[in-house]
């Protein structure tokens, strides 16, 4: 499939510092590609340059075929950008403010359309001000749905938002892309981006550093996987699985496997036949979270909500 | 400007032009305020008369009607443009414009062409005020004088709200860079203390003749009350405004800012 984006070698700094450093990636025509990483990592930055928002100081970048540093009209009317920090004027109803976008359109939808598609039906005449936020993110997504464009960009869609609205935003983005946009997405939520992406990128100090479809984002389907259950001290462990375990407070037992399905054949088969229940027994693999903080090493906690200037 | 172009530009005055009706407070003042001054200054020195030197001796309060019309165009165009476009690169609507395939000369052209068309109904409701209550005629007999100042002045405050909104850093401090940079020019160019130029220290005349709203308030002054013998007209004044109004174009394509100064 043609690819929808096409970054190569991509660098910006601010002064002497070093925002993005060489990013390369692709997004593929309808792929949902998520960018993860910790504030001030350089996925705001390199987005904006994308969305046509700032010039980059060296690298190949097409979107859609057009430099977006161009800022050409013809390349403004095929992406939609749902933004963090874009406003609305606050005395336009919802249906005036997606109206006042559309117009710019070669091949606009119409505001009741939009409207539809995001669930705001029934506010179609309600003023900005009167709209909840989540509402507000949703207009923001109607705007950017008013000229019908192949490619989205949505800088973290759903910060802000409590886990309904969160769960309506998911619905929304995933029946974008089976409409067969192709979107690119900034998030902090593992989960969100699980949900949603096709595949992943992680951004850390300005380089993409990992990628690749959740599930098996760097190796993490052949990770190795811990059980985990209490058991009393005194009725020991089965003796196959004694050199493996480890014992911590409180009874509770780890064991750290690759072959998870013969340690709990062992396992279960040990205690049913002592007639002992393993208390809080779980079996886990590393959760995208897992490895998503593995890979950063920590650089989220580092930098920290201050560094968030760039994104 | 393209055809379609001008299709945006008068759709953006159309919802400018609501979004300002639906925030009563705001049009409200913007239409009391100036007639507020015109009957504040006119109670405290309507009584005399002021030597304006080549114009003549006038009733104080008539001469406060041209006076508060170009105050009333400088407060619809300079201080409205600068405050409000301020306030909507700090809440990201000029962000989000720069995003869309919407020309940011469009956008700002709407606006601009809004704050004209308040300036043009503010003045209109000055001059009829001044005429059913101070004996301010109106201007009929100058009246292309009248119109030449009103439009050369309603572009230059434009032009000049756009390029001080391109120099305050943030919508905080918006209300005090715009209110230091036009109130002392009011107090010293006649605007709200009419005066004979002959009588000020020479210095502050200078002074007053530097900047645009001395110019303003004398090229005013006189399509209200020529001259005899000498033209309504006052291209000198018109001359400066108009190099005001293009260095304020010129700062204004330099250094305008669609996102906010973090």
């Amino acid at each position: 499939m043609a690819a929808a984006i096409e970054v190569g070698g991509l660098r910006k700094s601010y002064g002497a510092v070093e925002a993005v450093r060489g990013v390369d990636f692709s997004v593929s025509e309808g792929e949902v590609y998520a960018l993860l990483g910790p504030n001030g990592a350089g996925k705001t930055t390199t987005v904006e340059i994308l969305e046509g928002h700032r010039r980059r100081d060296a690298g190949d970048v097409s979107v859609l075929g057009f430099d977006p540093a161009r800022g050409e009209r013809d390349f403004r009317e095929r992406v939609g950008i749902v933004l963090q920090s874009a406003g609305l004027d606050p005395y336009l109803t919802a249906a005036e403010t997606v109206d006042q976008y559309r117009a710019a359109y070669p091949a606009p939808r119409s505001a009741d359309e939009v409207l539809e598609l995001v669930g705001l039906s029934a506010e179609r005449d309600t003023r900005v001000l009167r709209l909840s936020g989540g509402q507000q993110r949703r207009l923001d997504v109607a705007v950017a749905l008013a000229g019908d464009p192949p490619l989205l960009f949505m800088d973290e869609p759903t910060t802000g938002f409590d886990p309904s609205a969160r769960r309506n935003a998911w619905g929304l983005v995933r029946g974008l892309a089976d409409l067969g946009k192709t979107i690119l997405l900034t998030t902090h939520y593992m989960d969100e981006a699980q949900a949603l992406s096709d595949r992943v990128g992680v951004i850390v100090r300005g380089e993409i550093v990992a990628e690749g479809p959740p599930a098996t984002l760097a190796g993490r389907h052949l990770a190795e996987t811990v059980v985990r259950f209490r058991a009393p001290e005194e009725a020991g462990l089965p003796p196959s699985l004694a050199e493996e375990a480890v014992r911590g407070g409180e009874g509770w037992v780890e064991l750290i496997t690759a072959e998870p399905t013969r340690v709990l054949h062992d396992l279960t088969g040990w205690a049913v036949a002592r007639d002992l229940e393993l208390e809080g027994l779980e079996v886990r693999r590393p959760s995208l979270e897992d490895v998503y903080l593995q890979i950063t090493g920590g650089a989220a906690a580092d930098e920290g909500e201050g560094a968030d200037g760039e994104g | 400007m393209a055809r379609g172009e001008l299709r945006l530009v008068l759709r953006q005055v159309r919802f400018t032009n609501r979004a300002f009706w639906r925030n009563p407070a705001s049009a409200f003042f913007t239409f009391a305020f100036p007639l507020m001054f015109l009957v504040i200054f006119t109670v405290l020195f309507g009584g005399g008369t002021v030597d304006l030197g080549p114009h003549g001796t006038i009733s104080t309060s008539t001469v406060y009607v041209p006076l508060i019309a170009v105050f009333s165009v400088i407060t619809a165009c300079y201080t409205n443009i600068g405050m409000s476009v301020t306030f909507q690169r700090d809440s990201g609507v000029l962000k989000r414009i720069r995003g869309s395939p919407i020309p940011g000369r469009a956008y700002l052209a709407g606006r601009i062409a809004h704050a004209v068309s308040i300036a043009i109904l503010l003045v209109a409701i000055v001059v009829a005020f001044g005429a059913a209550f101070y004996d301010a005629e109106v201007p009929t007999s100058t009246l292309p004088a009248f119109l030449a100042t009103l439009a050369v002045g309603a572009a230059t405050f434009c032009t000049l709200g756009l390029a001080v909104s391109a120099l305050i850093p943030n919508a905080e401090a918006a209300p005090a860079v715009v209110n230091a940079t036009i109130l002392p020019l009011l107090f010293i160019s006649q605007v709200f203390i009419p005066y004979d130029p002959a009588e000020l220290p020479a210095w502050l005349d200078w002074l007053a003749r530097l900047f645009p709203v001395r110019h303003f308030s004398d090229a005013m002054l006189a399509s209200y009350f020529p001259f005899p013998g000498r033209s309504a007209f006052r291209p000198w004044d018109l001359l400066v405004m108009g190099m005001w109004a293009v260095g304020g174009l010129v700062l204004a394509v330099r250094y305008f800012r669609w996102e906010p100064r973090r």
